[in-house]
Parts: structure tokens; C-alpha cells; sequence
């Protein structure tokens, strides 16, 4: 294996930036796209790597099997210094190569699959009409963040995985700390915690099985020299747990900001509720919430558009760059619900906000989902919404990859 | 047209479904099935969409009667 390549070069951009608005890429990002579509960016620990932002590369090297995942190596680029942490390496699924990453995929596609997703909508429905009406009877001003964006999906991934919702500030507060942590000791310290609470869980479910839920159902698949280890079944408890609900609630929160400061495109939305499906994939593509389609470590020399990413070096693909290509999207940076629709409507899904290859978004058909209950819901219970604080006000993440708010207060 | 899908291939993204539910499906363990490998005129497009959109790169698409 070759050692990492590392430079002392201060010239080179730093990555990450943070965003100067909620909804649009860091001005240096944008800076970057407008060069080309392969760049060198330095890391915190001085580490180069390739930041992609041509959608078109990005979709051949997302594809490409000569391209890993497996944050277990030691050239994998640890991108911020939380990702340092043990409890990171590897990070199930999302962080294996196959076999084994397909074999645990095959084990959770059917609860994730767009009939299930389809089947559990009218429960999510009914959850967002409940909160909504809390938030009405409470009355302004109401923290959208506490109040709505996040009891959705903690519920919803709650319930699919069977972990029970009477221990969600918990689960919420440890996410928080281990994927906004500023030092891999932070977040180790979160994640054990998580850990601990999930080995814990699934112990009760393996002493009283025939509990609901995707844990308590792989709990019994468990052996210790087959396909699921019970220490595979905890990573992916993490995984899963952490995965469905911390972007999931950001989305709704930069969502509803991006379509309040955004009242034409809000008021087309409403004049015409069958082009919301598409309007997600448009709010989808636009924010980039997590603002990275994927990291990965080249395991041979890959040529791309007449550079060559060398054996042991770097990659991360940039979502919220490859998502304004101007060759894929015309306006780039034009919100647009109309973008999208009609003949056209499979086209505007061609952003990469959900990765690309084998590793794209084991939790994308209920995210949609999620997002189109959500928006619907609120903007048709409380048609008066608007921002409690002033945009530039918006206490926003930062020193991360993951974009959001901390809180996000609203009136009506 | 003709199209086909590498069941082995299908990571259950359901991408092709939701670009046309008239020639994708999904079993119950989420994998995709082609319902007509031969999708009338007014679905080729969609289909095309599918196979670009597959993130595994599951589906063959082809000219003709027959394939794959």
C-alpha cells in the first residue's frame, strides 16, 4: 500500500469551507467549479486529495469498483478530524466494500424499498398534521428545528428500527455531538455512548425476541461466523440510527428556509401541489445537505479527463458542486420547482445530493418521502410562515461538511 | 426497445420505479423485476432515464425485439 501523499503546500485550497448562505455552495467552492472539474484541496491534516465537482467524473469514479470505501485502510482520507475516530472505522455499509457491503444492503433492502416507504406514508402524515397542531395551539415564535423538522424523522427511523422513542433526546443529543464534534476525541466519546445505548437494545431484543421493528428481526439473523455478526448488527444500528434522522431533519429546516426566502417559487409550489415530487429533487439538488456525494481512496491508477488519481490517493466528490454543473443543469444556481417537471421530470433526479454507485442512499426513497409529507403538511397548516430571525442571523453549523441549523426560529 | 435487468447487480434504489412503474417493480425483497421487456414507444424515454439513473447500473437497454 502506497503511503498517503501529504504536502506542506499552504497554497492549496482548504477544504472544508464554510457556506455564506444556507442554500449555496461556499464562495470558494464555487471559485473551484469555475476552474475545471478535478482539483487538489488540502485537508486539516495536511493531507491532499482530489475534490471532484464535474458531475460527469463524478458519476464514473462513484461507479468505479477500483474506487474504496473501506474506512478501515490507512490511505482512507479521514476528510475532518471527527472522522479520526475509531468509532468511524469502518462505519457499516456506507463504509465497506463488497462482499460484505452487499450482503448487509440485501439484509435492509426490503424496509427500505419505495412500496414500504409508500405503505408507512399515511402514518408520517398523520405525525406531521399532530405536530403542526401542537405548534399551533403553542403559539409563536417555536423552534421549527425541536418542534417539527427533527420529531419527524426521529420517529419515523425510530419505529422502522424498533428503537424506542421515549429515547430520543438522548439519541438526538449523542448525534449531534458525534457528527458536529471538532476533535475525534469528542466524537469517540459520543459514539461509545451510542454504542453502549444500542448494545443495550439489542440485547433486550435478543433475550425477548419477536419485538417490531428491523433490529429486533436482524437480531435474530445473528451468528457469529455467518453474514451478520452481532457486531455487524451494531454498526449497522449506528449507521441506521444516525443516518435517518440528523440530515433528514437539516433538510426540512435549510428546506423550509430556502423556500420562505424564496416566496414565488413557494407561491408556484402551492398553485400547483402536483409538481412537489419534483420540487424535492430541485430542493434536494440546491441545498446539499451534506454537501460530499462520497469520499473514497483510489485502490489502482485511475485516468480521468487526462489527470491520473494514483494508487492510495484521495478522492471526495463534492454534492453541492456536481449538483451545479452547468453542463447537466442549466442556471446552476437558480432555484427552480419548475426545473423539473413534466417530460422532464427523471432528468431533474440527476443530482448526486443521494451519491452515486453501490453506496448511494440506502435511506433515499424514505428521505423523499419524509420531505414531501413535511413541506406539504406545514406550508398547508401554517400558510402564515415565516422566519423569526433574519437570514444572516440563522445560527448555522459550521467548520463541518454537514450543512444546518442549530435552530431555526419561525413565527406565523 | 428492449430491456433487462441484472437482478445481482440491483441495489433496490428504486430509481427505475420511480421513473416508470409501468415496466419496474420490486419484489418483496426490494430487488427490481422488469415487467415487459419490451416497454411500448411512449415509455422509452422513461426507460432510458431508469438506466441512466440506476446507481448500480443494473439496467441493459437496447434497439430491437430482443437482448440482453
Amino acid at each position: 500500500m502506497n503511503a498517503p501523499p501529504t504536502t506542506a503546500n499552504e497554497e492549496l485550497f482548504a477544504y472544508p469551507q464554510d457556506r455564506a448562505c444556507p442554500w449555496q455552495p461556499s464562495p470558494g467552492y464555487q471559485d473551484l467549479g469555475r476552474r475545471g472539474p478535478l482539483h487538489r484541496v488540502r485537508l486539516w491534516d495536511g493531507r491532499t486529495i482530489w475534490m471532484v465537482t464535474g458531475h460527469t467524473q463524478a458519476r464514473r469514479l462513484l461507479a468505479d469498483p477500483r474506487m474504496s470505501a473501506d474506512r478501515s485502510r490507512d490511505d482512507f482520507p479521514a476528510v475532518l478530524p471527527r472522522l479520526d475516530a475509531p468509532i468511524f472505522k469502518p462505519i457499516a455499509i456506507i463504509g465497506f466494500d463488497p462482499p460484505v457491503h452487499d450482503v448487509h444492503r440485501r439484509l435492509l433492502a426490503p424496509d427500505f424499498s419505495l412500496k414500504h416507504v409508500r405503505a408507512v406514508r399515511p402514518q408520517v402524515e398523520e405525525l406531521a398534521r399532530r405536530l403542526a397542531a401542537d405548534m399551533l395551539r403553542a403559539g409563536p415564535p417555536v423552534d421549527l428545528v425541536q418542534a417539527y423538522a427533527l420529531p419527524i424523522p426521529s420517529m419515523v427511523i425510530s419505529e422502522l428500527l424498533g428503537v424506542p422513542y421515549e429515547d430520543h433526546e438522548f439519541f438526538e443529543a449523542k448525534t449531534v455531538g458525534l457528527l458536529q464534534a471538532k476533535s475525534a476525541e469528542d466524537a469517540e466519546r459520543a459514539g461509545r455512548e451510542l454504542w453502549d445505548y444500542l448494545d443495550g437494545l439489542i440485547t433486550r431484543k435478543e433475550r425477548e425476541p419477536g419485538g417490531s421493528g428491523v433490529l429486533s428481526r436482524l437480531a435474530g439473523q445473528v451468528t457469529e461466523d455467518g453474514d451478520l455478526t452481532r457486531e455487524d448488527l451494531l454498526r449497522i444500528a449506528l449507521a441506521l440510527l444516525i443516518g435517518g434522522h440528523d440530515t433528514t431533519s437539516q433538510m426540512i429546516a435549510l428546506g423550509v428556509v430556502t423556500l420562505l426566502e424564496h416566496p414565488d417559487q413557494l407561491a408556484a409550489l402551492r398553485a400547483d401541489p402536483g409538481a412537489l415530487p419534483a420540487a424535492i429533487d430541485e430542493l434536494l439538488r440546491l441545498v446539499s445537505i451534506t454537501d460530499v456525494s462520497g469520499v473514497r481512496v483510489a485502490t489502482e491508477d485511475i485516468e480521468i479527463d487526462g489527470e491520473v488519481i494514483r494508487a492510495g490517493e484521495g478522492v471526495l466528490v463534492s454534492s453541492s458542486m456536481t449538483n451545479r454543473d452547468p453542463a447537466v443543469f442549466p442556471r446552476p444556481y437558480e432555484f427552480d420547482v419548475h426545473r423539473t417537471v413534466g417530460d422532464n421530470a427523471a432528468s431533474g433526479r440527476q443530482h448526486l445530493t443521494f451519491g452515486f454507485g453501490i453506496h448511494q442512499c440506502l435511506g433515499q426513497n424514505l428521505a423523499r418521502m419524509e420531505l414531501e409529507v413535511a413541506f406539504s403538511v406545514l406550508f398547508e397548516e401554517i400558510p402564515g410562515l415565516r422566519l423569526g430571525t433574519p437570514l444572516e442571523a440563522l445560527p448555522t453549523r459550521s467548520g463541518g461538511t454537514m450543512q444546518g441549523v442549530h435552530t431555526l426560529p419561525v413565527e406565523w | 426497445m428492449w430491456v433487462s435487468a441484472d437482478r445481482e447487480r440491483c441495489i433496490s434504489g428504486g430509481r427505475c420505479m420511480a421513473a416508470t412503474s409501468e415496466v419496474f417493480d420490486q419484489d418483496e425483497d426490494g430487488i427490481v423485476v422488469v415487467l415487459t421487456s419490451n416497454p411500448a414507444p411512449e415509455q422509452e424515454d422513461r426507460v432510458r432515464k431508469a438506466a441512466y439513473l440506476c446507481p448500480s447500473r443494473a439496467i441493459r437497454i437496447g434497439d430491437g425485439p430482443a437482448g440482453g
